[in-house]
C-alpha cells in the first residue's frame, strides 16, 4: 500500500475513535492567550458542530494508534480485527489540534489510543502529545486524555499535569462481563486507578500543606463511559455501578453508549440495531441520581423487571408508584419535594422557590416559569388549580404513554 | 408620543442608559417616548437636555439583563427596557421575574442574544489569509441578532497570537497587533481556499456513527440557519444517504475471521497477566493471589484488595475489621481517620508501625453509596470467613508472637467465637492459628463516641491493650 496520507490516517484514526460517547468541554481551570500561547478554556462548553448521530463535535477526537494488542469483543481495533490500520506521528497529531483549532473548529484535543507494545509505552506516548501540545506550543485549549488501563502511577499523574480531563472507561457494568469479552482488561485497576485519579485532583487542590500550591492535576476531573447492550446488565445493575463510580471516584459523568453496530465484528457479539431510547433513558435516570437528589433505589421503584420504563421517563415513572406523595402544594413543598414533580427541571424549581418568596404563586405563572404543565399537572396543586381524582386516576399513566401500536394485517 | 430617540448601531448599550437616565430624570412615562428615533408620522421632540430632578436606581440585575437584552435585533427591545425601568422605578411589581409577562420575554429575549452569541463562539470559522509575518484569518458570519459586538471579546482571549478578522453583514470585527477594532459591515468577502477545511470535511464524515440517526438532535443543537457559512455541513445529505447501507453492510458481514497473528499477540500478552498461585508459597505471593481475589462479592464494589503492610517478620500482628473509604481508595490499611487514631495510640503505646504486621479480617471494603458518600457496612460472617483464608496466610507466613484483635469482626475471624465484645475486651484467648490473640476495640468505635469522657476512657484502653500487645511480643 503507498503511504498513507495524514488525510488517511485522519479518516482511519476518527472513525476509529467515534464509540466515546463523551465530547464534554466543560469545566476546568479559565484560560486564555492575553500574556501568550494560544487558546482559552473555563467555563461552559462549545460545541462547533453536531453530526447526524445527534452527538456534539466539540473536540479533535481521535486514536493516537488503532494498533492494538488488546482483544476486547466489542471494540473495532481489537488485537483479531481486520480493520485497516494507522499511526499517527506526535507532529501529526500537533499539528491537526492547533491548525484546527485556529480556524475554530473545535475546543482541543480528545486522545485516546490502542494499546501498542505495552500499557506504559502507549501511555507516554499519548502524555509527550499533550506535553509537546502545551509546553512547545502554549497550546491553552483543553486537553482530555484517556488513561491506558494498567499505565503506572507515574505515567497517570504526569498525565493530569497536561491534562484538564482524563477518563479510563470501565466498559461494561459487571466484572464478570467485562473479564468474559475484555479478558486483558481487569476491573480492579481499572478502579485503582480511577482512585488514583480522585486523589491526586483532591491533593492538587490543597493548598494547605506548606503554602505552596501542589501542581495541577486533570482541573476538569475525570469521567467514564459504559457500553449498555452489550452484557446481559439490566438498567438496575447500570445504575448502580454508576452510584458506585459517582460515590467512590467524584466523577464527573458517567457516559452510557449503546452499543452499536461495528464493521468487521466479533462472533461474541450481537449485530442489533443500537439500543438508543434505553441509552436515553438511562442518561434521565443519571441526571436524577446527580441533580434530583434520587437514589439508584428509589429509581428502582418505577422500572420492570430492573429495566428502565422507555414508555414513560424514569421521573414520571416514580411518581406514578409514589401517587400518595402528591399532590404537592408548589406554594409550600419543600425544594426537595418540587425536584421530584414530573416536569419541573432544575431551573423552574430555582425560580418557584425565588418567585414564591414574594408572592403566591398561580397555575398560569408555572407555565411561564418553564415547567411542562401538561406532564405536571396531575401531581401539583396550587391557587388556580386542583387536580381532583386526575391524580389517584387508573388512566394516568395511559395518559402519558404512546399509544399501542396497531397490529397490522398480514 | 412626544419625545424621540435615535440610538447609534456601535456603543448602544451606554448611549440608551444615558438617555433613559435623562428620561426618567424627568419622569417622561414610557407610552411618550418613540425609541425607533422618530420616523414616525408626526413630528417629535429629542429628550430634555438636562438631566431631571429625578434619580432612578435599580438592582444589579437590572443593568445586566438590559447589557444582554440590547442586542436583540428586535427594535422594541429599548421601549421594552424603558418599560421595564419605569416600572421599577414606580414599583410596579417585578418585570425581571420569569412570573411576569415583561420580564418573562426580557428573559426569553436575553436568553436569545446568550445563545446567538454562543452560537457565533461555535460557528465562526475562519479561513488563513495568505501572507507573511503574524498569521492572519478571517470569517463570514451571519448572526440573528447584533452579536459581534458582545461576542468578540471571547475571540480576542482565544486568539490573541494571531490577526483576525469577523465580518458580518451590519458589523466588522478586525483583531490586528493585539488591538481590537470595529467597523460598518457589508456583503459577503470572497476568502480564499483553506486545505485545512477538507481535514475538517474528513474528520467531520468520520466522526459520525451511522448506525445512530438522531437528526432531531442536530438540528435543535445546529439550527438549519447556520448551516450555510459550515462548510462541513455540505456532506450531511451523503452522510446520511449512505448510513444505511454502511450498517446493513457491517451486518451483513457479520463475523470475520481473526486476523492472522492476532492469537499469538494475546497469548502471549495473558501469560505475563498477574496469576493467582493456588498454594502461595511466599507472603509475597499471597499478596499477589489476594490482589486478583474473587472468593466473594465484595470485589465487585470495593476498588481493590487491601493487603496488609508492616514487617514481614514481625512479633506482633494488629489485625482490624476491614479497610475503610481512604483505605479502599488508596490501597493501604489503617490511613483513615480511624487508622490515624489507631496510629496515635500506637505512639503512645511504644508500637513502631514498621516493626509490626498491620492488617484487615476482610481485605475488601464493604459499603452502600447514600447521597455522595461511602458508608460502612460490618461484613458479615459468609465474608469473614471467606477472607480467613488471606488471614491464616499472613499468620502463617509473619508468623508473629502476638496478635491484636481489633473489634468484633476480627475477635471472630482470629477465634471463631462471634460472643459480644465488650465483656471479653482485655482479654487473652487462643486463635484458631493456635496463638494468643489480645481482642481490644476497635479505633472507628473510639470515633463514634460522642461523650468525651467515654471517649477517654475507651481510648486508655485501646492504648493500654497496644502497650500490653508489645510486651507479650518482645518477651
Amino acid at each position: 500500500m503507498a503511504r498513507a496520507t495524514l488525510q488517511d490516517k485522519l479518516a482511519i484514526l476518527s472513525d476509529a475513535a467515534k464509540y466515546d460517547a463523551s465530547c464534554a468541554s466543560s469545566g476546568g481551570e479559565r484560560r486564555d492567550s492575553r500574556k501568550g500561547g494560544l487558546g482559552s478554556s473555563g467555563g461552559s462548553g462549545i460545541c462547533h458542530a453536531y453530526a447526524p448521530d445527534g452527538r456534539c463535535i466539540s473536540l479533535l477526537k481521535i486514536l493516537m494508534t488503532n494498533f492494538c494488542i488488546f482483544d476486547c469483543a466489542y471494540c473495532v481495533n481489537r488485537v483479531s480485527s481486520n480493520v485497516e490500520r494507522a499511526r499517527f506521528s506526535v507532529e501529526e497529531v500537533v499539528t491537526l489540534v492547533l491548525e484546527f483549532y485556529r480556524r475554530n473548529y473545535i475546543e482541543g484535543l480528545f486522545l485516546s489510543s490502542g494499546i501498542i507494545r505495552s500499557p506504559d509505552q502507549t501511555m507516554a506516548d499519548m502524555v509527550r502529545i499533550a506535553r509537546t501540545l502545551r509546553q512547545d506550543h502554549g497550546f491553552n485549549g483543553y486537553i482530555h486524555l484517556k488513561t491506558i488501563p494498567d499505565a503506572s502511577p507515574d505515567l497517570i499523574r504526569e498525565a493530569g499535569l497536561w491534562a484538564d480531563r482524563l477518563s479510563i472507561n470501565v466498559e461494561l457494568p459487571q466484572d464478570a462481563s467485562l473479564r468474559q469479552l475484555a479478558p486483558e482488561k481487569r476491573p480492579e485497576t481499572i478502579r485503582s486507578a480511577m482512585a488514583q485519579v480522585r486523589l491526586e485532583g483532591e491533593a492538587a487542590q490543597d493548598e494547605s500543606h506548606a503554602g505552596k500550591r501542589p501542581p495541577r492535576f486533570a482541573p476538569a476531573g475525570q469521567s467514564t463511559q459504559m457500553i449498555v447492550g452489550a452484557d446481559g446488565a439490566d438498567d438496575m445493575a447500570i445504575l448502580q455501578s454508576a452510584t458506585r463510580l459517582y460515590t467512590g471516584y467524584r466523577l464527573k459523568r458517567v457516559y452510557y453508549s449503546a452499543f452499536s453496530p461495528i464493521p468487521d465484528a466479533s462472533a461474541a457479539l450481537p449485530l442489533v440495531r443500537p439500543p438508543l431510547l434505553r441509552e436515553h433513558r438511562l442518561y434521565q435516570a443519571d441526571w436524577l441520581l446527580r441533580f434530583y437528589g434520587f437514589s439508584a433505589e428509589e429509581i428502582a421503584t418505577g422500572t420492570k423487571a430492573g429495566h428502565l420504563d422507555l414508555e414513560i421517563d424514569p421521573k414520571l415513572a416514580w411518581a406514578l408508584q409514589h401517587r400518595g406523595l402528591f399532590p404537592l402544594e408548589v406554594n409550600r413543598a419543600p425544594r426537595e419535594m418540587l425536584l421530584r414533580v414530573p416536569g419541573f427541571g432544575t431551573r423552574t424549581v430555582d425560580r418557584i422557590v425565588e418567585a414564591r418568596r414574594s408572592r403566591s404563586l398561580r397555575y398560569e405563572d408555572l407555565a411561564r416559569m418553564g415547567a411542562a404543565m401538561k406532564t405536571a399537572r396531575p401531581f401539583v396543586a396550587l391557587p388556580g388549580w386542583s387536580p381532583g381524582a386526575l391524580t389517584d386516576s387508573a388512566g394516568l399513566r395511559a395518559r402519558f404513554a404512546p399509544p399501542p401500536e396497531q397490529l397490522r394485517l398480514l | 408620543m412626544t419625545h424621540a430617540v435615535a440610538l447609534p448601531r456601535h456603543g448602544l448599550f451606554e448611549a440608551w442608559r444615558e438617555a433613559a437616565r435623562r428620561a426618567i430624570g424627568h419622569r417622561i412615562p414610557p407610552e411618550e417616548i418613540d425609541w425607533t428615533g422618530g420616523e414616525g408620522l408626526f413630528a417629535a421632540d429629542p429628550l430634555p437636555d438636562s438631566p431631571g430632578p429625578h434619580r432612578a436606581h435599580v438592582p444589579a440585575a437590572f443593568l445586566q439583563l438590559a447589557r444582554s437584552v440590547i442586542w436583540h435585533s428586535a427594535p422594541e427591545r429599548t421601549a421594552l427596557l424603558y418599560r421595564a425601568l419605569w416600572r421599577i422605578d414606580r414599583q410596579e411589581g417585578d418585570p425581571l421575574s420569569q412570573a411576569d409577562p415583561l420580564g418573562r420575554r426580557l428573559n426569553l429575549m436575553a436568553r436569545a442574544v446568550g445563545r446567538d452569541i454562543h452560537k457565533m463562539h461555535a460557528f465562526v470559522r475562519f479561513r488563513e489569509l495568505p501572507g507573511a509575518g503574524r498569521r492572519r484569518f478571517a470569517a463570514w458570519f451571519e448572526p440573528e441578532h447584533d452579536t459581534l459586538e458582545p461576542g468578540s471579546r471571547f475571540f480576542a482571549r482565544r486568539f490573541a497570537d494571531m490577526d483576525w478578522t469577523i465580518a458580518t453583514p451590519r458589523l466588522t470585527a478586525r483583531f490586528q497587533d493585539g488591538r481590537l477594532s470595529f467597523h460598518p459591515g457589508g456583503p459577503r468577502p470572497d476568502l480564499p481556499e483553506d486545505a485545512s477545511e477538507t481535514l475538517w470535511a474528513t474528520y467531520f464524515a468520520n466522526i459520525f456513527n451511522p448506525g445512530r440517526i438522531k437528526l432531531e438532535a442536530m438540528r435543535a443543537e445546529m439550527p438549519k440557519k447556520y448551516w450555510k457559512n459550515l462548510p462541513e455541513t455540505r456532506l450531511i445529505p451523503d452522510m446520511l444517504k449512505d448510513a444505511e447501507a454502511r450498517v446493513e453492510r457491517m451486518r451483513q458481514a457479520a463475523a470475520t475471521p481473526p486476523r492472522p497473528g492476532a492469537a499469538a499477540v494475546s497469548t502471549r500478552y495473558r501469560a505475563a497477566m498477574p496469576q493467582a498461585a493456588d498454594l502461595p508459597q511466599t507472603l509475597a505471593e499471597a499478596r499477589q493471589a489476594a490482589l486478583l481475589c474473587r472468593r466473594c462479592a465484595l470485589c465487585e464494589a470495593a476498588t481493590q484488595t487491601v493487603w496488609g503492610e508492616g514487617a514481614p517478620e514481625a512479633g506482633l500482628m494488629i489485625v482490624g475489621e476491614q479497610p475503610g473509604d481512604r483505605e479502599d481508595l488508596e490501597g493501604r490499611p489503617f490511613v483513615g481517620p480511624a487508622g490515624q487514631l489507631l496510629r496515635g495510640a500506637m505512639a503512645e503505646a511504644g508500637v513502631d508501625p514498621a516493626r509490626v504486621w498491620l492488617t484487615n479480617a476482610v481485605k475488601h471494603f464493604k459499603f452502600v453509596p447514600r447521597g455522595k458518600r461511602r458508608l460502612h457496612q460490618t461484613p458479615g460472617r459468609e465474608e469473614i470467613q471467606h477472607c480467613r483464608w488471606w488471614l491464616g496466610l499472613e499468620l502463617a507466613f509473619v508468623r508473629p508472637r502476638m496478635v491484636l484483635a481489633l473489634g468484633a469482626s476480627a475477635a471472630f475471624a482470629l477465634t471463631g467465637n462471634a460472643a459480644p465484645l465488650a465483656p471479653r475486651r482485655g482479654g487473652m484467648e487462643t486463635g484458631l492459628h493456635g496463638g494468643p490473640v489480645l481482642l481490644s476495640w476497635h479505633p472507628a468505635h473510639v470515633l463514634r463516641l460522642t461523650d468525651p469522657a467515654a471517649r477517654q476512657a475507651v481510648l486508655r484502653e485501646l492504648t493500654a491493650d497496644l502497650a500490653r500487645a508489645r510486651q507479650a511480643a518482645e518477651s
